[in-house]
């Protein structure tokens, strides 16, 4: 039976992740693990995360899962990030005073703001919290499936900005223009909670869990 | 494209049930929370709140119960309140599934204890709940203080001023329900969601009162609510979630439909 592989480095609920990617991929097994051996074994590999990313970033280089997260990624099995997971793959993160991240990607986990405005001027909440429209801005197996535009749920204040373009797969409006999904090779990252977007959220995981990889 | 206004749909429960009382009182059976919450989930919920309102710990212990089974099929966020006191009650409701927690009476007593938890769970899981009501006299200017114990026991804490602070300790969302309107289907207290929601940064769920499809969109157009709560109006029967999120879409405002 093949695996996915959930990190675990003790931030944040990996109950939903995993729940949700159970029920998707009813033929695979899901583990909730910091073992870099189980790790390395997987198939898929998810790396999720909630919190700020100082506590992050730490954790994951005092577990070693920077390490065993660069591997993976070079192996050129699927791997996905989710929210803070994914905002760890940046170069570095303006919270927190600023933080040095995994620089995967090029690119910035920026601040909104404490004076967003929409279109029209008025005023909009941080943490851009709810339901949002996804812009698929290129045809990537992780959308099949999933119309464009589709809502998916958001919790976060800091946004990407992504260096290449290239590499951007979707895009949300929040006050300004955010990279809310990235993708590279074998590595796909996204800004909001596939586990909690209902219907379009659980497609993603199967598309995620169906994935070789190839983009 | 823009973010959509969220309907949530509140489940107090009871005992292992649901439950909805008037002001408060006077309880009514709405059935078995899991099954409750699959029914919202599929009719297209932005999000569902499980309030626990028993105190007991064994009670406790079947509320985390509930949560698992809910977050095993239930993928929207669920948010879970009542008697959420320490660290150690905020981590057991997170690993159960939960994606927030709702913070009460604690963050009244010790409010300390909502810089800890937004400092070691993150501002978007800690849900600050405020129940609130109006005490200026009718001519004077508007006024509404804090009560905690259900709505029995004044705290004399200003509610706007409270919600300010709350944000600063690092609440990420408030959940504001007028104790004057809760039960009675009057509508929401539009002023005091209206100046808690432009006083603050953070996300506001207009929480009490709801009878009718209208009031829950006043909530978002004059109560600038992003998000509103309601229980025995979807509980039994008269509207169900799509019908809510037709009509307030009808009004223009942003839905997830």
């Amino acid at each position: 039976m093949k695996t996915i592989a959930v990190i675990d480095y003790g931030m944040g609920n990996l109950h939903s992740v995993s729940k949700a990617l159970e029920h998707v991929a009813s033929n695979q097994r899901v583990v909730v693990t910091a073992d870099p051996e189980v790790i390395r074994n997987a198939e898929h590999v998810v790396l999720p995360g909630v919190g700020a990313i100082r506590d992050c970033m730490a954790e994951i280089r005092r577990l070693g899962i920077d390490q065993v997260v660069q591997e993976n990624i070079a192996s050129g099995k699927p791997f996905l990030g989710i929210c803070v997971g994914y905002q760890a793959l940046m170069q570095d993160s303006e919270e927190n005073g600023g933080v040095p991240c995994l620089a995967h990607f090029d690119g910035h986990v920026r601040f909104f703001g404490d004076n967003l405005v929409d279109e029209q001027g008025e005023k909009l909440k941080v943490p851009h919290m709810g339901w949002n429209q996804v812009k698929q801005t290129s045809n990537h197996p992780i959308w099949q499936g999933i119309e464009d535009n589709s809502r998916f749920y958001f919790v976060h204040s800091y946004y990407v900005e992504a260096s290449h373009p290239q590499e951007v797969i979707g895009e949300t409006v929040y006050g300004k223009t955010c990279h809310v999904a990235l993708a590279h090779q074998n590595v796909v990252a996204v800004q909001f909670h596939p586990e909690k977007s209902h219907n379009a959220g659980l497609q993603l995981l199967k598309n995620f869990a169906e994935w070789n990889g190839q983009a | 494209m823009a973010l959509a206004k969220r309907i949530i749909p509140c489940l107090d429960v009871d005992k292992g049930r649901v439950v909805k009382g008037v002001n408060f009182v006077d309880i009514r059976d709405a059935g078995n929370p899991v099954e409750v919450a699959k029914r919202y989930n599929e009719q297209g919920a932005d999000e569902i709140t499980f309030l626990d309102i028993t105190a007991s710990n064994e009670d406790r212990a079947t509320t985390v119960h509930m949560v698992e089974e809910i977050a095993s099929e239930v993928f929207i966020p669920l948010t879970v309140g009542g008697g959420i006191r320490t660290c150690e009650d905020i981590r057991r409701m997170l690993n159960a599934g939960a994606d927030k927690v709702g913070i009460n009476t604690a963050a009244v007593f010790n409010p300390d204890f909502v810089k800890e938890a937004a400092s070691r769970f993150g501002s978007q899981c800690i849900v600050v709940a405020i129940d609130c009501k109006k005490v200026s006299a009718p001519g004077e200017t508007n006024r509404w203080e804090i009560f905690t114990h259900g709505g029995r026991k004044a705290t004399g804490i200003n509610a706007v001023e409270w919600a300010i602070k709350m944000t600063e300790y690092g609440a990420g969302e408030i959940l504001l329900t007028s104790m004057d309107r809760d039960g009675t289907k009057n509508g929401f207290d539009l002023d005091v969601t209206h100046a808690i929601s432009n006083a603050t940064a953070v996300p506001i769920i207009a929480s009490g009162g709801v009878g009718n499809l209208q009031h829950l969109a006043d909530g978002v157009t004059l109560g600038h609510a992003d998000a509103v709560l309601a229980a025995s109006i979807f509980h039994f029967g008269e509207y169900t979630i799509p019908e809510a999120k037709a009509f307030m879409a009808a009004q223009g405002i942003e839905m997830r439909l």
